[in-house]
């Protein structure tokens, strides 16, 4: 089936207005030799039988709802109210475009002024946009904008970041003087322990360094020091790029109280199931004084000409329909949609259910790590607090580990040799206020059976 | 659309109020070592505090000011307003796609990998091209790939040249793209058949060249006639062409943009397979190579072997990662349900009602509104506002009285080269009904901006709000609420 609505008559009449005999004459700037392939594709479907294709293929995979899940590394299950999936499936919301005719789209851009102030308030920030594609791109941009205004190359990141985001930093800096310079953060002992030795990054910061780019909490889990940190670069002229996990920024001190100059983050988990991974949510909030530079739509307060408030698109003088090759990026479509259930949900929560959101996770995250390490062969290891995340070292190889849960129906955690081959046998394990103790315990008895 | 104000949701808070539902620890209490170090952690949250039902209303109204495809005719130009049909969202929403992690075993994700397989294969069969990724996470974000492609290609042959080369009527992410993967963008002027200008193009021509930047249909709404010379003269100093193609609409069905000679083509499935805008994303791209520029495509792709799927990161000369993991996955799931829908017939049909909407638009306004390029158009056209040019009256305000008609204004002033440009796209799916609803109302609008020119420079008076102070919003800007002192 299709959704064009015409009927032959309609179809007729409109060719008849126009002058022509066929839609055929509408074409004829297209070269003959390529007009009207034919497209091998399948036949059209109904409504039943293509939602019972969907569903079949949606069969096919496992789910985190219907199997206890230990996955995080970037994508974490947190819960989602059912007023969200509500509340932006109004079409309302959901077929609107882009807010370039203010009149009719006060819902969208009061919305986006509301997630600005929310992403301020927890990040500690002046400013933020109305969001980016996820949090790997807005690293990546707001690295880049470091560089464009301190006029400097060297961009300095631990090797504690999330090793996917350098990956796309990586990507976007192709094409520009950039030298990102990965400082060694941590040793790890004969017993597979890791060791903090955080102030490298210190020492790797000199005049001609443009920012140093840190995540709190770190690809591993545990939380970094960064007061001392945004003293040496703010010595040095440089810059602070932050990535913070919104979640964990319901109980950690906002990164614009000890310094940042940029703070980054990913926003799916407060606002979308995990999808795969996408549609994401990049937060970029930033310092007052490099609004100008910051990429990206933002919404503000302004009057109509009767007084009354409303809201509009502003400062696009930095953007790309505006300045073309000039702009500071060229982000157009964002994650607008992502935004606006961010917004529902922290609104739900409010201050308490963000605190307490945290601590759940915080609490079960330790009792998990409490009766893992508890087992024979199995030791954590984590340098510095955590709030979900933390790396157990296993007796054997962690695909091997993994197997065996999958055998017995529960996602274990990571398997860190995908992104270090000698962490092989280093699995990081998320715990959050979805995961119940009894899903805890079941972890850790199937991996009491486990026999390396 | 309500007119009455909604307070924001900072104004609804009250201090001890709230709406969340989270379950109480069901584990031992944190060990006091186990603790984050009071200095640690935040002093103060000043987030809204709100009932559940405080919040639904407060989002509830905010989408009542709001106007959407689901309310009317959307006819913004360059858009693709279309019909985004419910079926793709009960799809997406499965929790065999919605709740699938995306560090899951391949063996856990068949369906998902099967599903991302199979759409690839249907846009490369509607394209016509060798391959493509799905990893972008929107239209700009697929040209940034695909210019990092075409550089990628450069610097193997030994030279990622220098310049690039985009008509004036191209769209602001061209030159910015260009700008961002370290190329100088250069202009080429429009002839006055509204296409490329072949001599200008001939002249800037040459092997310092990275590529050029084409949007076809253009965003005059015009095939480019000479497209296939194009590409033999950019490829023969080497050069390659990127197809921005936002316009795919008018072509499905109708030609594959690879027989044309473009090397490189990005879809905004937001657009062309009708995933839902959202007020301004999630979109997703798809950015669809040649041969030439195959190796070079993201990580990862999906390979399938004897029925089996698995992602392939086994890609030495990719350009490497653009996102964080595969995409907006939901929105591929939406556009593979599209695309499933129509099938082979369906496809044709779209493309060709697209045009067939929008050259009876343009033939039954012509008399009233200016036809910069007067020739047939494809799923859009551009108009130089109005015919008869009224005292005052500006392309804007023929917009803006738009709304007191029912409708979305249609997209003004661009492409830049057209004065007083007004573009409308009506797209497939609306009906000759809404069509004519609209032409009277465009007929009725070029006749007040002679009788009665003051109902268009007023306009709007029935939305939420009227025309807002934009001077003072960007000179004076307040983009967030402050917590009271």
């Amino acid at each position: 089936m299709d959704y064009v609505p015409h009927s032959d008559e309609d179809r007729e009449a409109m060719l008849r207005a126009i002058g022509v005999a066929s839609t055929e004459d509408l074409f004829q700037d297209i070269p003959a030799n390529v007009r009207h392939p034919h497209l091998n594709l399948p036949p059209g479907m109904s409504e039943p039988e293509v939602i019972r294709h969907l569903q079949a293929l949606g069969q096919q995979n496992s789910n985190v709802l219907e199997m206890p899940s230990f996955l995080g590394a970037g994508c974490y299950n947190h819960f989602i109210p059912s007023i969200v999936n509500a509340l932006i499936l109004r079409g309302e919301f959901l077929t609107s475009y882009t807010p370039y005719q203010p009149e009719l789209s006060q819902g969208t851009l009061q919305a986006m002024y509301e997630f600005q102030s929310m992403v301020c308030l927890l990040t500690g920030m002046d400013v933020a946009n109305a969001s980016m594609y996820d949090e790997a791109t807005a690293t990546a941009e707001a690295v880049l904008t470091a560089c464009s205004i301190t006029k400097r190359s060297k961009v300095v990141v631990p090797d504690t970041f999330h090793p996917t985001t350098l990956e796309v930093l990586e990507t976007y800096a192709e094409g520009r003087e950039l030298t990102l310079v990965r400082v060694p953060t941590f040793t790890i002992d004969d017993d597979g322990a890791f060791h903090d030795c955080w102030d490298a990054v210190g020492a790797a910061i000199d005049d001609d360094t443009a920012c140093v780019a840190v995540q709190v909490p770190n690809f591993f889990g545990w939380v970094h020091e960064c007061q001392d940190i945004a003293e040496t670069v703010h010595a040095h002229r440089a810059m602070l790029v932050v990535s913070a996990d919104p979640v964990a920024l319901g109980i950690l001190t906002p990164p614009g109280e000890y310094g940042a100059d940029i703070v980054t983050g990913e926003g799916h988990s407060l606002a979308l199931p995990p999808g795969l991974g996408g549609p994401r949510l990049g937060l970029y909030a930033t310092r007052k004084k490099y609004l100008r530079q910051m990429p990206g739509r933002v919404s503000g307060m302004t009057e109509d000409i009767e007084g009354k408030r409303g809201f509009v698109l502003t400062l696009q003088a930095r953007e790309q329909h505006i300045r073309r090759e000039k702009a500071t990026s060229n982000i157009c479509t964002n994650e607008a949609l992502a935004a606006l259930a961010f917004t529902i949900n922290v609104s739900w929560l409010g201050p308490e259910g963000m605190r307490k959101k945290a601590e759940l996770c915080l609490a079960k995250s330790h009792y998990a790590a409490a009766q893992l390490d508890a087992l024979p062969g199995f030791a954590v290891s984590a340098p510095g607090p955590y709030i979900k995340e933390f790396v157990v070292h296993c007796p054997s190889q962690v695909h091997h580990v993994n197997e065996h849960l999958l055998e017995h129906g529960v996602l274990g955690g990571y398997d860190l040799g995908n992104v270090r081959a000698e962490l092989d046998r280093h699995m990081l394990v998320c715990v959050t206020e979805l995961n119940t103790r009894q899903d805890i315990d079941r972890l850790v008895a199937t991996l009491r059976d486990f026999e390396a | 659309m309500i007119q009455e104000a909604e307070p924001l949701i900072f104004e609804r808070s009250s201090p001890g109020r709230h709406g969340y539902s989270l379950p109480d620890s069901d584990v031992p209490p944190l060990e006091e070592d186990a603790a984050i170090p009071a200095h640690w952690q935040r002093s103060s949250l000043p987030l809204p505090e709100a009932s559940e039902l405080d919040v639904v209303r407060h989002f509830t109204r905010l989408s009542q000011r709001n106007y959407s495809i689901e309310h009317g005719f959307y006819p913004l130009g360059s858009c693709t307003m279309k019909y985004n049909p419910k079926v793709n969202d009960a799809a997406a929403g499965l929790p065999g796609f919605s709740f699938v992690h995306p560090h899951q075993p391949e063996s856990t994700i068949q369906g998902a990998l099967a599903l991302i397989h199979g759409l690839s294969r249907l846009i490369m069969e509607i394209t016509g091209y060798a391959n493509c990724s799905l990893q972008p996470a929107a239209g700009a974000h697929g040209e940034l790939c695909g210019v990092l492609m075409m550089r990628a290609h450069h610097v193997k042959q030994g030279n990622p040249r220098r310049k690039m080369i985009i008509p004036d009527s191209a769209h602001g992410t061209n030159p910015a793209t260009a700008a961002m993967c370290g190329y100088t963008a250069i202009e080429v002027p429009s002839s006055e058949r509204g296409t490329v200008d072949m001599d200008a193009l001939a002249t800037l021509l040459d092997e310092d060249v990275a590529g050029l930047m084409l949007t076809v249909p253009n965003t005059l709404g015009l095939f480019e006639q000479d497209i296939v010379e194009i590409c033999r003269m950019a490829h023969e100093v080497g050069a390659l062409v990127y197809c921005d193609g936002a316009n795919m609409n008018a072509l499905l069905g109708t030609v594959q943009p690879a027989a044309l000679g473009l090397d490189v083509l990005h879809l905004n499935l937001h657009k062309t397979f009708t995933t839902p805008h959202g007020g301004g994303g999630p979109g997703a791209g798809a950015i669809c190579v040649n041969e030439t520029l195959e190796p070079y495509l993201p990580v990862p792709l999906v390979k399938e072997q004897d029925g089996a799927y698995a992602w392939d990161y086994d890609r030495p000369d990719s350009i490497g990662r653009i996102h964080s993991f595969y995409g907006n996955f939901l929105n591929q799931v939406r556009a593979y349900t599209y695309i499933r829908t129509l099938g082979a017939e369906g496809i044709k049909r779209a493309g060709e009602y697209a045009v067939l909407n929008g050259n009876y638009l343009k033939e039954r306004l012509r008399d009233a509104y200016a036809l910069r390029y007067d020739r047939t158009c494809m799923h859009e056209v551009v108009f130089a506002g109005l015919k008869e040019k009224a005292e005052g009256v500006r392309t804007l305000d023929v917009a803006k009285r738009m709304i007191d008609y029912g409708f979305h204004p249609s997209t003004v002033y661009f492409p830049l080269i057209v004065p007083e440009a007004l573009m409308i796209e009506p797209t497939e799916t609306e009906n000759k009904d809404t069509l004519d609803t609209f032409i009277d109302a465009l007929l009725a609008i070029a006749e007040e901006a002679q009788t009665s020119p003051e109902l268009l420079k007023e306009a709007p008076v029935s939305a939420p709000v009227r025309r807002l102070d934009e001077t003072t919003a960007a000179r004076r800007p307040n983009l967030r609420w402050q917590p009271p002192e």
